[in-house]
């Protein structure tokens, strides 16, 4: 058996990503868990957070790719990521997301109606989300 | 000879109206192979969320505490009616065929003394739609078709809309009507009921292959986190954009298709005016060479 899996990203215009990975770790909603050949088969929902490809067993290059929440597909050979938004951590820009995030305060204050401000709440939560992947 | 000069004027006239409808068809082809495109690399994301909705929708019972995009509100009277057309015209039969169906559909339900609410994607079915149901549109969304295609973020607004008014109780069964792209040559309306979701056997299974399926069967059965009901809460307001995306996808293609059939029609049509006018030209050309001729002879001879 070899020991790697097929890993799939794939957003609703295009698939980002198809390779064969060693392991893949995944943001799911109810905890982080790590992907690798043999794993149960499952599907799980994901929270906003990062997914960190490893191409090769103890490789140090990790790819690291920030998804606004999706779900995961997964069998014993494969692992398929469902994700609308999804950017490499390494495109994300510290500056200009911490601008956006006082932006984003400023118009929660603004803001008056409750529809308004829980649109508003969940950009800060994403936009923050995006600050810790790219702080880490 | 104002005749000859009239015959003149229309060749040329239809002439350039021959080069306008070549380069449109031109243009469509090119559209149409991106829209085409586009399409395709839709389909991994839907397929594999059709299975994993299939999975999940084998696992969960439909009861009271089931997400109501599944399991509907239990309800049969308020229905919304989503029409796909273009926004421009000039593509043979292909918003009226939608509209048609549309209009149908409507005529079925009324009779049966539903209430029916419309909300237009593209300007030629609000156009076409505006003067008999004017009181039942309740929101038109124009030019979503863009230059480069059809974006997911349009089709994700559209979904926002129709999900907040599902859930302020607005109406209980949602349809969409579009044209399905079958072929170059053939676009058929169509209709797809978006709420209640409703799972199309088989459809999963197409991507893996049946023996795949039985193979996941006998390997180990699947476990999801965090729950079953959860997954279903998240997944289906998701899949309801996927499916609105598609459609989308499908009519823009469809649009493009219609019009490089009836520009190619056209230049034809042209080219064959054309040639009609071009031989009547001639004729009236040469009558009024003969008429000189015979002026000229008759005149030599009375001398």
């Amino acid at each position: 058996m070899s020991n790697v899996i097929n890993f799939e990203l794939v957003s609703p215009a295009a698939k980002l990503v198809s390779e064969s990975m060693y392991m893949v770790e995944v943001p799911g909603d109810d905890g982080a868990f790590g992907v690798a050949v043999g794993h149960c088969s499952l599907v799980s929902s994901l929270r906003a957070g990062v997914v960190r490809l490893h191409k090769e067993q103890g490789t140090s290059d990790v790819r690291e790719i920030f998804i606004a929440g999706g779900f995961a597909d997964v069998t014993a050979e494969s692992c398929t990521i469902l994700a609308e938004e999804a950017i490499d951590v390494k495109d994300l820009n510290k500056e200009s997301l911490e601008q956006h995030l006082s932006d984003l305060a400023e118009d929660l204050e603004m803001s008056e109606e409750t529809e308004d401000k829980l649109r508003v709440q969940a950009k800060i939560t994403l936009t923050q989300a995006k600050l810790n992947a790219v702080s880490a | 000879m104002p005749n000859l000069r009239d015959y003149r004027d229309r060749i040329k006239s239809v002439k350039s109206t021959r080069k306008i409808t070549s380069a449109m068809k031109m243009v469509a082809a090119s559209k149409l192979r991106r829209a085409q495109e586009q399409a395709e690399a839709s389909q991994p994301y839907a397929r594999s969320m059709a299975g994993m909705l299939s999975r999940l929708s084998a696992n969960v019972v439909i009861n009271a505490a089931s997400p109501k995009l599944l399991a509907g509100t239990g309800a049969d009277q308020k229905h919304l009616i989503i029409v796909v057309t273009a926004d421009r015209g000039l593509c043979g039969g292909f918003n009226t065929n939608a509209v048609k169906e549309a209009r149908q559909k409507i005529y079925a339900l009324e009779k049966q003394g539903k209430d029916v609410s419309i909300v237009c994607v593209g300007r030629k079915g609000y156009d076409l739609l505006m003067r008999e149901f004017s009181d039942k549109i309740i929101h038109s969304f124009k030019d979503v078709f863009g230059k480069k295609g059809v974006e997911y973020a349009e089709a994700h607004k559209i979904c926002e809309f129709i999900l907040a008014r599902f859930e302020a109780g607005e109406f209980d069964i949602c349809s969409l009507v579009y044209n399905d792209f079958r072929s170059i040559l053939v676009q058929e309306p169509s209709s797809l009921q978006l709420i209640p979701f409703q799972a199309v056997d088989g459809e999963a299974e197409d991507d893996a292959g049946d023996k795949d399926v039985e193979a996941d069967k006998i390997k180990s059965p699947y476990s999801f986190e965090p729950t079953e009901e959860e997954i279903l809460a998240k997944l289906l307001p998701r899949n309801l954009g996927v499916q609105i995306f598609r459609a989308m996808l499908d009519s823009a293609a469809g649009e493009q298709a219609a019009r490089m059939t009836a520009m190619d029609n056209a230049t034809r049509n042209a080219g064959e005016m054309i040639d009609d006018l071009t031989l009547q030209y001639n004729r009236a050309r040469q009558a009024y060479i003969t008429k000189e001729l015979i002026e000229i002879i008759s005149g030599a001879e009375a001398v």
